[in-house]
């Protein structure tokens, strides 16, 4: 016996990257826009899925949903009222449930959603901080609900999802009058790890601010179009940035 | 808490290019952003690796700095707290260099002395 050293230089998560690339080629072909709904367990992303969707049909956006969840179709049946599409996916595995969705389970799902009937699928995350940061699975889009009782500081805890996200929706803005939070320094914090982001103060349970959110996914396929002509446009412009080789360079420190 | 999934997605990576070898040392390249926890993720791999050719491989992890870079002046800086803000000219226009990175570097195989120049089919 003798030992090789072989050179692998991989990303870790390239399985996944790869399954994710054909669940988006399917999404393309139907010419459907992906949203991964992100949040922390109880932030309500359904709640905020059954007060927007509500008649959104009849106003030209057919949706629909892919339930991620570790076990149960309570999310599915609530949203089963809007009679829109839901499909509901279930991560437990007989290990315990996986606490997010990844490409493949994505995938596994697919020909059970209609996409040919839809503009927009929407995939309600498997509730967690972390992991489904990590996974892509295939989205045009990644957004996020961040409730006004997790606390301020959660986008410098959990900056990798707050980083991945376009639109953070702090949901939950009717108890503020409750609570001891201030919401000015959550979306300073949401704005120090992401600038970029998208911020709405939103209350599911009101109302309020949701009629903002509805027309942010209703122009939401317009802009993804819109978008991947401008990529598209600049693919060779694009290419030369990335050849950049940091290993070598020695960082100054801020 | 991902240090499971990702525990997953090394021992399938390292597999595929084992190509059947037994496994003897691991060198992973994981960038500080990725916040991995590596007690963790060496307490999963353990787990993960039993029956497949990982199993009871070594582990090395080089760490990789949370660099960013300003597009507008050009500055690169290390971070320690997660503050993706230019100090000269604010936040905007600021992207990571380094320290997302979570690929497996190389992988160390025991190959059969004989065996070794001969291709596997």
């Amino acid at each position: 016996m003798h030992r090789t050293k072989v050179r692998v230089v991989e990303d870790a998560l390239d399985a996944n990257n790869t399954i994710a690339g054909a669940n988006a080629s399917d999404f393309e072909r139907s010419n459907v826009t992906v949203v991964n709904l992100m949040s922390a367990p109880g932030a309500g992303k359904t709640t905020l899925l059954e007060r927007s969707l509500e008649g959104i049909a009849e106003e030209g956006l057919r949706v629909g949903v892919l339930e991620g969840d570790v076990q149960g179709s309570f999310d599915a049946d609530r949203l089963s009222v809007l009679h829109i599409p839901v499909v509901q996916l279930n991560t437990d595995n007989g290990f315990g449930g996986e606490c997010h969705l990844d490409a493949n389970m994505v995938r596994s799902a697919l020909p059970a959603v209609p996409l040919d009937d839809i503009d927009v699928l929407i995939v309600e995350n498997v509730g967690n901080l972390v992991c489904p940061a990590e996974f892509r699975i295939g989205e045009d889009s990644r957004i996020m609900v961040c409730s006004v009782t997790e606390g301020e500081d959660k986008p410098l805890k959990y900056p990798l999802m707050f980083r991945a996200c376009e639109l953070v929706v702090i949901n939950k803005v009717d108890l503020l009058q409750h609570l001891d939070f201030d919401v000015d320094r959550l979306e300073a914090n949401i704005k120090q790890v992401n600038h970029d982001a998208t911020v709405m103060r939103v209350s599911a349970k009101t109302g309020e601010g949701v009629g903002e959110f509805r027309a942010w996914l209703k122009a939401l396929p317009a802009r993804i179009a819109a978008q991947e002509a401008h990529d598209h446009d600049h693919d060779h412009a694009d290419h030369d940035h990335e050849h950049h080789d940091h290993a070598e360079q020695q960082p100054a420190t801020a | 808490m991902h240090e499971f999934d990702l525990s997953s997605a090394i021992v399938q990576t390292v597999n595929k290019h084992a190509a059947g070898r037994k496994v003897t040392h691991i060198t992973l390249r994981v960038g500080r952003l990725r916040q991995v926890v590596k007690d963790t993720l060496l307490f999963y791999l353990a787990i993960v690796g039993k029956d497949t050719p990982c199993e009871g491989a070594t582990l090395e992890i080089i760490d990789v700095p949370a660099v960013l870079r300003c597009k507008t002046c050009k500055n690169e800086w290390e971070i320690e707290i997660p503050a993706f803000i230019c100090g000269t000219c604010g936040p905007g226009a600021v992207e990571v260099a380094t320290g997302e990175e979570f690929m497996v570097e190389s992988i160390e195989v025991e190959d059969e002395e004989e065996a070794a120049c001969t291709a596997p089919r």
